[in-house]
């Protein structure tokens, strides 16, 4: 009896199990469908002639003409978003007219820069920021507690493109610590082969030291700008969680029973802290892997934001639909990892489901 | 107070290092090193390019049959052509090939490789294609038109008998270079006279060759071992993609590259301050202009297009704002041009304009919109005439756009004033004149959309006068009808035409031998030394 019982328990958590599957799969299929219809929407909506982007300003009429055409843009709205769909569908997002490269190939190409300097970065925002602002949140009031606060508004007000450009003033050109703008030197930039578009594992998997370092001095001054960004947010949540979590009942309790402070700072506290502070971390690292148009320009960092941006300026909305989509992609994809990450960290999130 | 004291000794010690003697990297001795926003490129074959990064590149990596010298354009020599002949009837021009010349791949360049480079530009049709068809050239005549008439021999018909030197030049143009036919044709698929291999590699016999493009990040080039001219110093030549002026300066003087290529006056400023760096300088054919819809009820006025040539500061902007990038200049033919008119009759002159607007029946002026593309410099110029308009009345709203943006509005005449740049396509006068002073057809559904059509300036006599400049064999005539048609155009036309473009660049004090050209795909590296 009890066997039969344990049988169908197993067979409805797997129903569970799948029902859950499904709902999570149609919600990851209607987003996406959603993003693509506001994208191809705003695409058409823009007041730029896609034609102008693929022949110039010179071209004759019977050249605009049939390129008008050959772009599918005489078709119905409609029409023209269902063909696009078609060919999505089929993994074929398409050619850039900017590039004249399939999508999948550029943002096989701009992305890992991209992703290169956002993770980077996130490391550098998570190290320096969660202890800045556990620190913080012990020493709420103290000088320590107001440096980080008037540290972190300057990280979240002064505009990233004055930042970064004072940066390689005075890092690059006057002390000389790193490499100036661009993710290598030119001297280096053929001594290994291009296998992930990352090029820190590139170099470091193919034993490339000299230019690993090279990459690393190039890397560090845009990724350490872009993290304090990250890090000035990680910092104002992380203090505003622990100060959160120090006033509960259970911090008292084991303060009572002569638990060590660092221990439940840094361990009591901060673990029921990690919980929120996971999407916040996770949210961040989305933001940085959409591309940061800016610092790209300074940098001249070949990445998603640069490519993006000048892709809508010509309406070239292959690309813009692809880079929409792998942004979409990283959300999701992000979203999932921190629930999964929830359930590990939290038991009463595990028990739920 | 503790915390005062570290903070004072921290500050002195950065001070310190700040001031410390500064070390310069060097970028290898055989390789030149460029820094330019080469987003613009599209393309890398000849049938397409159009814009102006690939068009340097394509200068640099092919060749045509004929060339000019630079410095002075009326001197038209043969490059993969040794000598040419006018046919007595004017219809038609023949080339005959140098002999034991090669193509980077190593494979001879034959009178059947210009053939086929001719006429798959005009089967492409792409943008730069009216430059060959223009002669009445078109898919279906052309293998008539253009054919080898012996092993070295290549004869190109036309359906009029051009001004033989509109021709020449035309010829001279990105998209009359000669491409490698037998590689591209290993690449053809599906008829495309591999046009869709060629976009991203290279089948020329120029001095470099195009090892690699790779879109808004770099452009790479390598000296052609199989040249046939003096092999160049450089075995390396790098674009780098940097779009940022600031960015270009900083490693300009850091000297990780050897020629910043877009920098600002204020920048330029600073370079001319360095000893380590210099400038070079070259009139490039471009225009700067204001475009007046003259679908404007105020615009269509002709005391009003005359008084708005008076309300523009010339002389104020370019000492300023564009500070040795342009020179002031007022008729559609660049100098340099066959036939250019250096007269400069109009400067600041609110009391004129004044006078002008109320013969016009405009005694206060009125109100008026510029669509203005938002880069600093054409935002710079057009703050300044903003100015100067209001001194008499004239309220004029900018209205900001991205390149594509206001070009689009513009292309649909439905802007009140554009302020524009327009580059020559091929270094003869008819380029300009073809759309400055032509309007066939002002309707809204022409056919052909030249800039007096876009600020709808119906002009059928002056189109008249520069179809039969066309036509005109005897260069000396040929000038003076454009020197005509242009102190007309000066004075009747919608278009303020202000100044004439200066490319300059900042290199390195130890590079030389960077030429600078009218035209992009007359800049050159080839003999670049460092």
């Amino acid at each position: 009896m009890s066997d039969v019982t344990n049988e169908g328990g197993r067979d409805s958590a797997l129903l569970r199990f799948l029902w859950r599957a499904v709902k999570l799969l149609a919600t990851v299929a209607l987003t996406f469908l959603g993003l693509l219809v506001v994208t191809f929407l705003i695409g058409r909506v823009v007041p730029v002639d896609p034609v102008l982007a693929v022949i110039g300003d010179r071209a004759s009429q019977s050249v605009y003409d049939r390129v008008f055409i050959e772009l599918g843009l005489d078709r119905p709205l409609y029409e023209q978003f269902w063909i696009y769909l078609q060919k999505v569908l089929s993994g074929d997002f398409g050619e850039s007219f900017l590039t004249k490269r399939s999508i999948s190939d550029d943002l096989a190409r701009v992305f890992p820069a991209t992703m290169e300097l956002a993770t980077v970065a996130i490391l550098i925002g998570t190290i320096f920021g969660i202890p800045l602002g556990v620190w913080a949140a012990v020493r709420q009031g103290k000088f320590v507690d107001q440096f980080v606060r008037v540290f972190g508004l300057i990280g979240y007000s002064a505009p990233i493109f004055w930042l970064g450009l004072l940066g390689l003033l005075v890092f690059y050109a006057r002390l000389q610590w790193v490499a100036g703008p661009g993710r290598i030197d030119i001297s280096f930039e053929y001594a290994f082969t291009n296998k992930t578009g990352l090029m820190l594992l590139d170099t470091a998997l193919q034993g490339q030291w000299a230019a690993f370092r090279n990459v690393v001095s190039h890397i560090i001054l845009p990724a350490g700008l872009l993290g304090y960004f990250s890090m000035a947010y990680i910092s104002r949540m992380t203090r505003s969680f622990m100060l959160n979590e120090l006033a509960q009942e259970y911090v008292i309790t084991a303060r009572v029973k002569g638990v060590p402070e660092w221990r439940i700072i840094w361990v009591h506290a901060l673990r029921n802290a990690a919980v929120p502070l996971v999407t916040v971390v996770a949210l961040s690292y989305a933001n940085l892997l959409e591309g940061s148009v800016l610092t790209e320009t300074v940098f001249a960092w070949p990445g998603l934001g640069q490519y993006l941006t000048n892709s809508l300026q010509n309406a070239d909305m292959n690309a813009v639909l692809g880079g929409t989509l792998v942004i979409g992609g990283i959300f999701v994809g992000l979203n999932l990892l921190s629930d999964l990450l929830y359930s590990t960290l939290d038991p009463r999130v595990r028990r739920q489901s | 107070m503790l915390h005062s004291r570290r903070l004072l000794a921290a500050t002195v010690a950065a001070f310190a290092l700040f001031s410390a003697p500064v070390v310069y990297a060097e970028t290898p001795a055989d390789t030149l090193i460029q820094a330019w926003a080469i987003d613009d490129i599209i393309s890398l074959d000849p049938a397409e390019i159009f814009e102006f990064t690939a068009s340097e590149i394509a200068g640099n990596s092919y060749e045509g049959l004929i060339g000019y010298d630079p410095a002075d354009v009326s001197k038209i020599f043969g490059k993969v052509a040794e000598s040419w002949e006018v046919a007595p009837d004017g219809l038609s021009i023949t080339f005959k090939i140098k002999p034991g010349r090669t193509f980077a791949s190593g494979n001879p360049i034959t009178a059947e490789d210009v053939v086929f480079s001719l006429t798959r530009a005009v089967k492409l049709d792409k943008s730069p294609a009216f430059i060959l068809t223009q002669f009445g050239l078109n898919a279906e005549n052309v293998d008539e038109m253009v054919v080898a008439t012996g092993p070295d021999t290549v004869q190109f018909k036309m359906d009029k008998a051009y001004a033989p030197t509109l021709v020449l030049y035309c010829l001279t143009a990105t998209v009359g270079f000669v491409v490698d036919k037998k590689l591209v044709m290993e690449h053809e698929v599906d008829g495309d006279f591999g046009y869709n291999w060629l976009k991203t590699n290279y089948a020329g016999s120029g001095p470099f060759s195009i090892r690699e493009w790779r879109a808004n990040e770099v452009v790479v080039m390598e000296r052609n071992a199989n040249y046939s001219g003096d092999a160049p110093a450089m075995a390396r030549v790098i674009y780098r993609h940097i779009p940022e002026g600031a960015t270009q300066r900083l490693l300009l003087e850091q000297g990780d590259i050897d020629i910043a290529r877009s920098l600002t006056a204020e920048e330029l400023d600073a370079v001319r301050a360095n000893a380590d760096l210099k400038i070079q300088e070259g009139p490039k054919g471009s225009i700067y202009y204001l475009g007046l819809n003259q679908k404007n009820e105020f615009l269509s006025k002709p005391e009003v297009r005359q008084a708005m040539k008076y309300l523009v500061d010339y002389a104020a902007i370019s000492d300023t704002i564009m500070k040795g990038k342009v020179n002031v200049h007022q008729a559609f033919l660049p100098i340099g041009f066959l036939g250019a008119l250096d007269e400069t009759p109009f400067s600041l002159d609110v009391a004129k304009a004044k006078e002008l607007l109320t013969a016009a029946g405009l005694p206060d002026g009125f109100t008026i919109t510029m669509d203005t593309r938002n880069t600093p410099e054409i935002t710079g110029i057009a703050q300044a005439i903003q100015q100067t308009m209001a001194e008499a009345g004239v309220k004029m709203e900018l209205i900001p756009g991205d390149g594509q943006q206001t070009l689009t509005k513009y292309r649909a005449r439905n802007h009140d004033i554009y302020i524009g740049r327009w580059g020559p396509d091929y270094q003869d006068p008819h380029t300009n004149a073809d759309t400055f002073a032509r309007n066939p057809d002002n309707a809204d559904d022409a056919t052909s959309k030249p800039l007096a059509w876009r600020n709808a300036w119906d002009i059928p006599e002056m189109t008249k006068k520069a179809d039969a400049a066309v036509l005109e064999a005897d260069p000396a005539k040929r000038a003076e009808m454009y020197i005509e048609l242009q102190k007309e155009s000066q004075q009747t036309s919608p278009f303020v035409i202000m100044f004439q473009e200066i490319e300059v660049s900042a290199m390195r004090s130890n590079v030389n031998g960077f030429i600078v050209g009218p035209s992009f795909n007359d800049n050159s590296f080839a003999h670049v030394t460092k």
